[in-house]
């Protein structure tokens, strides 16, 4: 599973092609592709500007303020780096969390995947779906969409409005908040916060099996497209229950070969680096993880909805379970190795995540006053939950006077990194023809990023920062061809 | 019943000047002045615009680095404009998306752009920004009076 081009015999006579930044995907990415001389595409690479000062920004801070802290390293998903720090710094505490602490941070978790799938379908994936991947950009965003499918995209407005009220009545605050700690929770739900959200959880399960079965609909009406377009094999990673279900809060790791066949299986997180390890390339700042079983070249994989959905044995909740048999079974599986198959995935975990909620809605736990366990501290502590755009490690060593030593964090655009070139080459491979970028190829590179969804640099933008620049450079460094538009 | 008056700013309080638009809001909340809602946030999102219902005014806040020192106001509308990322949405199509979900205007909205220079991670505001947040905040002051 290499990259046959990852090395051209002459590379001096490789062109070009460069995309920077990525349009409509946080931060500023560049996309590289090379040619050879017949203008066929040779090598592909996203450059990806990744901050890699996560790691400092934590260091010798005392452990109790991380939850909080690292929110900041993510303005699109702070929630659930909230809950990794927790989660890695339980086990530093040697805590087990009690029934109200961990049905609160369950439902925490499950109202963060709600938006934020939401958010992704409705705004970032449905204008290209919707409209096509050529079509005009001026039209293909959010606005687009309410324009020609009103109805739809209000449901989407509402889905995430659902879950940032879920993420304030559990954290404390819609943004950077406090309500899970080390060992515990800072506040269970009142009876008049469970009866508000239970008001509408119908309407929300409702919503989401309607967007589980518009991208079922756009499959059918577009199977060939759908199923050829950035298409590869891939291994998988995610977390599942000890009984093979669906987790996204907790569980063991479990690895699966393209084939189906299992690598490792309710593998303890809190020892990750026994199965994951993580190259360096000489072009890119963020790193390459892979499965140490099967080694640097061969052992990618993905993650994220479509991992997870492949590798669980089933969903937990029934709606969301039959949809997963019926996609798993969809054109004899096709759909689980299509690039936009992540998209129908990830509708399906949206479904899955209104059912949780509902379900932890009925449980009364969530009325305790039990929040904080104690326990005997540790020196280290993982923390590993499986966030919207895939799995997310922290993992934290902590010395005697309380104060973060050392930091290691794996985001799931990282753990993606590799499967993600590999989309963009193959659409590239597809799409590029010649010395020309056009609006239609630049779209369908955006298009296989998009269905990652990656987090390129993390929680900031200022107005005016975020252009986009196409060029077309030649094997000399000139630029042959160049394009700009504002997004 | 909302506020008549929203200030919305927003940014990464952890990101050098991008702290901008939420110290911006900070500052006003302390003086607790009647009629006035501050939210924050760290980027714009569409169910921003439900939070737009019932004002009489809007004021977005946000660092910019494109404004002129120390900051530069600008009467906003709707507008379907190209510039939608995953993570973040102009104002101007906050207040578009407003006027597509209500099918009615949105409330007359200004932006306040606070020139900012540095963006780290880990960074405090610098000396620059921090002045230009003080006369946006003095200047807001009148506007709100």
């Amino acid at each position: 599973m290499s990259f046959e081009l990852e090395t051209a015999r002459h590379p001096e006579t490789l062109r070009r092609v460069a995309i920077d930044p990525v349009s409509r995907v946080e931060g500023h990415g560049k996309v590289t592709i090379l040619l050879d001389d017949d203008n066929k595409v040779h090598q592909v690479r996203l450059h990806i500007v990744e901050f890699r000062g996560f790691e400092r920004f934590i260091q010798g801070r005392p452990y109790w303020e991380v939850p909080v802290m690292v929110q900041r390293l993510c303005g699109i998903c702070p929630v659930s780096h909230h809950l990794a720090a927790s989660k890695a710094l339980d086990m530093m505490l040697g805590v087990t969390l009690t029934p109200t602490a961990e049905a609160i941070r369950r439902l925490m978790h499950y109202g963060q995947i709600l938006q934020s799938h939401a958010l992704h379908f409705f705004h970032l994936a449905s204008p290209d779906l919707l409209f096509g991947f050529g079509s005009d950009p001026a039209r293909r965003n959010i606005v687009g969409v309410i324009a020609a499918a009103p109805e739809t995209a209000k449901k989407g407005v509402f889905l995430r409005k659902y879950g940032q009220e879920i993420i304030r009545m559990t954290a404390g605050k819609r943004v950077h908040g406090t309500g899970s700690v080390p060992g515990g929770v800072n506040k269970s739900l009142a009876v008049e916060e469970r009866d508000l959200l239970l008001k509408d959880i119908y309407q929300m399960i409702a919503w989401s099996r309607e967007a589980v079965h518009i991208i079922r609909g756009l499959f059918e009406n577009n199977l060939a497209e759908y199923n050829a377009f950035g298409r590869f094999r891939s291994h998988s990673m995610s977390l599942v229950r000890a009984d093979g279900a669906m987790d996204l809060y907790h569980g063991g790791l479990r690895a699966r070969q393209a084939d189906g066949t299992l690598l490792f299986d309710h593998f303890d997180y809190g020892r990750y680096w026994d199965v994951i390890s993580e190259d360096v390339k000489p072009w890119s700042y963020m790193k390459f993880p892979f499965l140490k079983i099967l080694g640097a070249d061969d052992g990618w994989y993905r993650v994220g909805p479509l991992a997870r959905i492949v590798n669980c044995d089933f969903i937990p909740t029934p709606l969301a379970d039959r949809e997963r048999q019926e996609f798993i079974a969809f054109d004899n599986g096709s759909a689980t190795g299509a690039t936009l198959g992540y998209h129908w995935a990830r509708m399906i975990e949206m479904l899955h995540a209104a059912e949780a909620i509902k379900d932890l809605l009925h449980d009364d736990n969530l009325l305790g006053k039990e929040l904080m366990a104690t326990g005997t501290r540790q020196e280290r502590g993982v923390g590993v939950i499986e966030a919207p755009r895939g799995t997310l490690i922290h993992h934290y060593r902590v010395n005697e006077n309380d104060e973060v030593e050392r930091a290691n964090l794996i985001v799931s655009t990282t753990h993606n990194n590799q499967a993600m070139n590999e989309a963009i080459r193959r659409v590239a491979v597809q799409y590029l023809d010649g010395q020309e970028i056009t609006e239609g190829l630049l779209n369908h590179i955006e298009v296989a990023i998009r269905a990652f969804d990656p987090c390129l640099s993390c929680a900031t933008h200022a107005l005016g920062k975020m252009p986009l620049e196409v060029e077309l450079i030649d094997a000399a460094g000139k630029v042959a061809d160049s394009k700009s538009r504002n997004r | 019943m909302s506020a008549t008056v929203l200030i919305f700013g927003w940014g990464n309080p952890s990101r050098g000047d991008d702290a901008l638009g939420p110290l911006f809001v900070e500052r006003i909340e302390a003086l607790a002045l009647p009629g006035v809602e501050c939210l924050t946030d760290f980027q714009l999102q569409v169910e921003h615009a439900l939070d737009l219902e019932g004002r009489q005014r809007i004021l977005f806040v946000d660092a910019s680095v494109a404004a002129e020192t120390p900051f530069t106001v600008t009467r906003i509308g709707p507008q379907k404009d190209a510039s939608f990322t995953s993570h973040a949405m102009s104002p101007e199509s906050v207040l578009q998306v407003y006027r597509d979900l209500q099918h009615d205007d949105p409330p007359p909205a200004w932006l306040l752009a606070i020139r900012g220079e540095k963006f780290e991670l880990g960074e405090p505001v610098s000396a620059k920004a921090a002045v230009n947040l003080a006369a946006a905040v003095a200047w807001a002051r009148a506007w709100l009076a």
